[in-house]
């Protein structure tokens, strides 16, 4: 899948209580979650936030909590993909559950800058700074993971193999 | 060839003889958690495959601790969504108000975890397990709701990180400043994926109640798990609340590691994490003067009753100062009934504190004791993110029960030496 929107920039150990405050785990519908996403760290986010744009952060994006409702905010609030240096594992196998597409490249979080217009192609990893008309390539998916997303996440590959 | 107790008890529930760090491996999972805020989604998804009844009703547990008793009507809403799944599918292990408590505090409890055991949860703090020697990790709700279906669930084989513990920790000095020091040293992201075993004199001679408030903190260190090979005390725990056979395990002499930390137990002091890392660590002598306005000891990190005991011998004679609210909340029914029949709600009331019934409540904000802005508060649980308490203004400072009870009559953080 091909993506295209603005970089919002944030910085290392973004946690799950800074992308959903647990205060709003009294809904599990993505576009209710959605309005309260980044709260706490960026309140002016959401008014901020285009759909399709890009969350551009430092390593260790997503640690703490296992709450699924992270990745759901993320895409409630009309992101399309998070690209950061690192993820937290559970936040990590939460998104690919969820479907939201995540990409490692430490290269391209260092060059990119709030506000830029990126390209992202989820399929080649290639990430392209439309402003700046720099490309980086991120690490692609291990194979399992591939296989998974392209059954469309975990539920649908259990039921694929179940036949 | 040698292995860790990670990588055994994974090789095992794979049906394999041995398996290597980052092998994908298929798991049959022991125990499938949930609870009443991971739940909702978890049945959800679980809906979409296609079966109609779990993989196994004596192994899919699930818990109403976050926001219980309900807070909210949509509190209540999400513990009802769950409750009535529970009631459907007849689960053999559904604690609900009344009969459970926060949940990785119960589970042991009630004898549900065994050395051995592979388990998984819909909740972060589920590497809690590690302690009584089991694979534990948490998972989203989509991979629980997988499991719940299945039994199985996909795991990458975590390298291990090994933590020793040599000599023993002083006066005032428990599982969670050894926790703690581990995290300060390796940061919030130092065991990313990684298992993190932990070993030595200390760890050997640790009680139960100690154990588990340190494994329960290894995801703060990004971990996949955290683990202790059983040592006597716990053989003995479990095998006074089951009957169930279990298997063993403990890491081969010349396993390998990906890195080695050793730290001198008896050189470590209470240690204070302060706002808004845990791995921001200060030992209790240099905390400086912090006034506090909150101190809340229980949770899933330090609720247990030897917790409350601690907390209780500091706080005897002692009231809670004039600014500061002392909320404890006893883990579980089981404790709540065993720290009231010792007398400690007398010494923990005669402190002016608010006993409460069992609950995560304040740990995550959500009720019980949430934090207005420029407040800060002292507390025995495990995270001190950004406004985790409340308002995004407050602030959380980590402890274990002697600290937050001595800081609770002090006004301001300080250790029980002060007392």
């Amino acid at each position: 899948m091909k993506y295209k929107g603005n970089a919002f920039k944030y910085g290392r150990d973004i946690n799950t209580d800074d992308i959903i405050a647990a205060k709003y785990l009294v809904s599990w519908d993505k576009t209710e979650l959605g309005k309260n996403c980044m709260e706490t760290i960026d309140p002016d986010f959401v008014k901020n936030v285009k759909p399709g744009d890009i969350i551009v952060a430092e390593e260790n994006f997503g640690c703490g909590s296992s709450r699924e409702h992270a990745p759901m905010a993320i895409e409630g609030a009309g992101v399309s993909v998070v690209i950061a240096k690192s993820f937290a594992r559970i936040f990590y196998r939460n998104s690919l559950n969820t479907g939201l597409p995540l990409l490692e490249s430490p290269e391209a979080v260092d060059g990119i800058t709030a506000g830029d217009a990126i390209e992202v192609d989820t399929e080649s990893g290639k990430i392209t700074d439309v402003t700046t008309g720099q490309s980086w390539q991120a690490k692609p998916y291990p194979p399992f993971m591939q296989e998974l997303i392209k059954a469309g996440g975990l539920i649908n590959y259990i039921k694929e193999k179940r036949g | 060839m040698s292995s860790t107790i990670t990588e055994k008890i994974l090789a095992a529930h794979a049906g394999q003889k041995t398996v290597k760090p980052n092998d994908l491996l298929e798991i049959d999972v022991d125990v499938v958690l949930s609870n009443d805020v991971t739940a909702p989604i978890a049945i959800t998804e679980f809906r979409r495959v296609g079966v109609k009844t779990v993989f196994d009703k004596d192994k899919v547990v699930m818990v109403a601790d976050h926001y219980v008793p309900g807070k909210d009507v949509k509190s209540a809403e999400q513990a009802k969504f769950m409750r009535e799944f529970a009631e459907e599918q007849d689960l053999t292990n559904y604690f609900d108000v009344g009969c459970g408590g926060v949940e990785h505090a119960l589970l042991p409890e009630k004898g549900l975890i065994k050395p051995g055991d592979a388990v998984i949860g819909a909740d972060s703090h589920t590497c809690t397990y590690g302690a009584l020697g089991a694979f534990a990790t948490g998972m989203g709700s989509t991979d629980i709701a997988a499991a719940m279906a299945t039994g199985k669930i996909w795991v990458k084989v975590p390298a291990s990180l090994k933590f020793v513990y040599n000599g023993r920790p002083g006066r005032w000095v428990y599982g969670k400043d050894l926790m703690l020091a581990a995290i300060g040293r390796v940061g919030v992201d130092g065991a990313l994926y990684k298992a993190m075993e932990f070993t030595g004199e200390a760890i050997d001679e640790m009680s139960v109640d100690q154990r588990l408030s340190m494994t329960n903190m290894a995801i703060e260190a990004g971990a996949k798990n955290g683990i202790m090979a059983p040592n006597q005390a716990t053989l003995d725990y479990v095998r006074s609340r089951t009957d169930a056979p279990f298997t063993v395990y403990a890491s081969d002499a010349d396993a390998a590691y990906e890195e080695v930390f050793e730290f001198d137990a008896g050189e470590i002091e209470p240690l204070v994490a302060f706002p808004h890392l845990p791995s921001n660590v200060r030992p209790i002598s240099q905390v400086g003067t912090v006034p506090i306005n909150q101190v809340v000891i229980g949770s899933c990190t330090n609720g247990r009753l030897e917790d409350m005991r601690v907390a209780a011998e500091v706080l005897r004679g002692h009231k809670a100062a004039k600014n500061v609210r002392l909320i404890v909340i006893p883990a579980t029914q089981e404790v709540y009934r065993a720290a009231m029949k010792e007398g400690l709600f007398d010494v923990f009331l005669d402190a002016n504190a608010a006993v409460s019934t069992p609950t995560c409540g304040p740990c995550l904000g959500g009720h019980m004791g949430v934090l207005a802005a420029g407040e800060r508060a002292v507390a025995t649980t495990n995270r001190n993110f950004v406004g985790r308490m409340g308002h995004k203004e407050s602030e959380v400072y980590l402890a274990n029960p002697a600290v937050a009870a001595a800081s609770a009559i002090l006004g301001r953080i300080g250790g029980p030496d002060e007392i």
